[in-house]
């Protein structure tokens, strides 16, 4: 019993990751159509946020919730001015921009702050479950992940600035000819999805190996996790993680961490080639 | 006047379209084009909106010269547009597009919705469908009520019976001589339906290879012999 316990623990745990790791992506590549190759650096960027203010005496909790969304997201504005802005619509240019972006990022910060960082270790300690331990910071992440996905819902359904992102991302001419200044609502929904990035860096900077190149173990599986999802944002998200999730770590727990992953990319596979417009294109396909 | 048009010249990158169109609507005023298929009409009315570049010629708009302006900017200063196509927006709500319509209102957003919905009886059990779900005519009478909710002065209306079956042309002619009647609109109407042209507009402007051609007025467009020889086309 206490074994399952710990097993459905996991599991959540698991999906909370994809959903920390794929939020931010869902914005800017299922929302805006961006295909930003800087996802992974934008993860990290959010980790060395959290973890250099962290060590210069700035509180953990305000390193994660406020100073890494908060630079990741200026770092997002500057990005959308410099460089996408000249790029929306061109598929190939703005992949290969954000590739370079990606290089730079890594080569910056290595340059910087050399291959490894003195990291932050998880706080909160753990909890029993039954005889087993389990880590009370995973609950934490959980929380984020939960807020940060109804987060987004909450501001597309109910909020003016909500509306105006659906209808711009939908029709921008047509949301001009409305009042709305296209552009000014691509920046700001850039800058969004690059916060909610720098926060779930944040969130994941205890636990993870804090170094320049972690991007590269994330940005496969947000992508796969996005367009898992389908055009439904949130929900697909939501939902992609949750299969994706729960595969991988029942895997995971009946052989090793590694097949687990293979799992979750056979299982990704599998569901593309029978739902090719992600499972919110065939499932509440009115949802957001 | 309401807008003044002199000398526009526009078109799609190297390939120019208007060649030199002037143009004036007073205000009340309902000025319809009318012109065959690939004479400019529907490159006017983006080009008066601000998606098309003006390569030539000068756009004067309520006393501001909005020539170079981007369309949001034209939008603010009462500019509404309903194009050719109608543009819903297909994954929101019929509620939802109405209220994109209201971002530019005066009056608060349900007394808006509320005043506009009077004229659009059709579109209030429709409410909470998406816009996409809507048919073609249907589409067309929410285009128009969301570009009315912004009260703009001066509406640009493309092609509104394209695709659309005739009672809602006859209900879109209907609320339009009511919404004239209860408030000063002013219009420019694109058109290829003659009936719909001779019902609704002072005067009647001919488009021909991206020139304005000749000025008639909404009877002599019932003439199917001066139409034909300067639209090329029957009635």
């Amino acid at each position: 019993m206490a074994l399952l316990g710990l097993i459905l623990f996991n599991i959540i745990n698991g999906i909370a990751v994809l959903v920390l790791i794929s939020i931010g992506l869902a914005v800017i590549y299922g929302m805006m159509r961006i295909i930003n190759l800087a996802h992974g650096e934008f993860l990290m960027l959010g980790a060395y946020a959290t973890v250099l203010s962290t060590n210069a005496g700035v509180n953990l909790w305000v390193s994660i919730l406020i100073v890494s969304p908060i630079v990741v997201g200026l770092f997002g504005l500057l990005v959308e001015r410099c460089i996408i802005r000249f790029l929306y619509g061109r598929l190939i240019d703005t992949m290969l921009a954000t590739w370079g972006l990606s290089l730079f990022m890594i080569g910056g910060i290595t340059t910087l702050f050399g291959t490894t960082v003195e990291g932050v270790s998880a706080p909160l300690g753990a909890f029993n479950i039954g005889p087993y331990h389990a880590s009370l910071y995973s609950v934490f992440s959980i929380a984020v992940a939960a807020a940060m996905l109804g987060g987004v819902w909450s501001v597309l359904r109910f909020t003016k600035f909500g509306l105006i992102v659906r209808a711009t991302m939908q029709n921008p001419p047509m949301a001009a000819a409305l009042g709305v200044a296209p552009n000014r609502i691509y920046m700001l929904t850039f800058a969004l999805g690059a916060a909610l990035t720098g926060l779930a860096g944040g969130v994941l900077a205890p636990v993870a190996g804090v170094a320049p190149g972690m991007g590269a173990a994330y940005i496969a599986k947000a992508f796969i996790t996005v367009i898992g999802g389908g055009a439904a944002i949130v929900t697909g998200s939501g939902l992609a993680s949750a299969l994706f999730g729960t595969i991988d770590q029942i895997v995971t727990f009946q052989t090793t961490p590694v097949i687990g992953q293979v799992a979750l990319l056979i299982a990704a596979i599998i569901m593309i080639r029978i739902l090719p417009q992600g499972i919110t294109g065939r499932f509440f396909r009115r949802s957001l | 006047m309401m807008l003044d048009v002199s000398g526009l010249c526009a078109g799609y990158g190297q390939i120019p379209i208007l060649t030199g169109i002037d143009l004036a609507v007073s205000p009340g005023g309902f000025v319809g084009v009318l012109g065959h298929n690939g004479m400019g009409k529907t490159t006017l009315l983006k080009a008066l909106m601000g998606y098309l570049p003006a390569t030539a010629g000068r756009v004067r708009f309520d006393g501001t010269d909005i020539t170079h302006l981007p369309p949001a900017s034209r939008a603010k200063l009462g500019l509404g547009y309903v194009p050719q196509g109608r543009d819903i927006f297909s994954s929101l709500s019929v509620h939802e597009n109405l209220r994109m319509g209201c971002l530019l209102a005066k009056t608060d957003e349900s007394t808006t919705i509320e005043r506009v919905l009077s004229d659009f009886p059709r579109l209030t059990r429709l409410l909470d469908r998406p816009g996409g779900a809507l048919s073609g005519g249907e589409q067309q009478l929410l285009a128009l009520a969301r570009c009315l909710c912004g009260s703009p002065k001066l509406i640009l209306l493309d092609e509104p019976t394209e695709g659309i079956q005739p009672s809602i042309v006859d209900e879109i002619i209907e609320t339009l001589h009511k919404l004239r009647q209860t408030q000063a609109l002013t219009m420019i109407l694109v058109e290829q339906d003659l009936h719909f042209i001779a019902d609704l507009a002072d005067t009647v402007l001919i488009i021909q290879k991206g020139t304005i051609t000749r000025e008639v007025t909404p009877q002599q467009i019932s003439d199917p012999a001066l139409i034909a020889e300067f639209v090329g086309m029957g009635p």
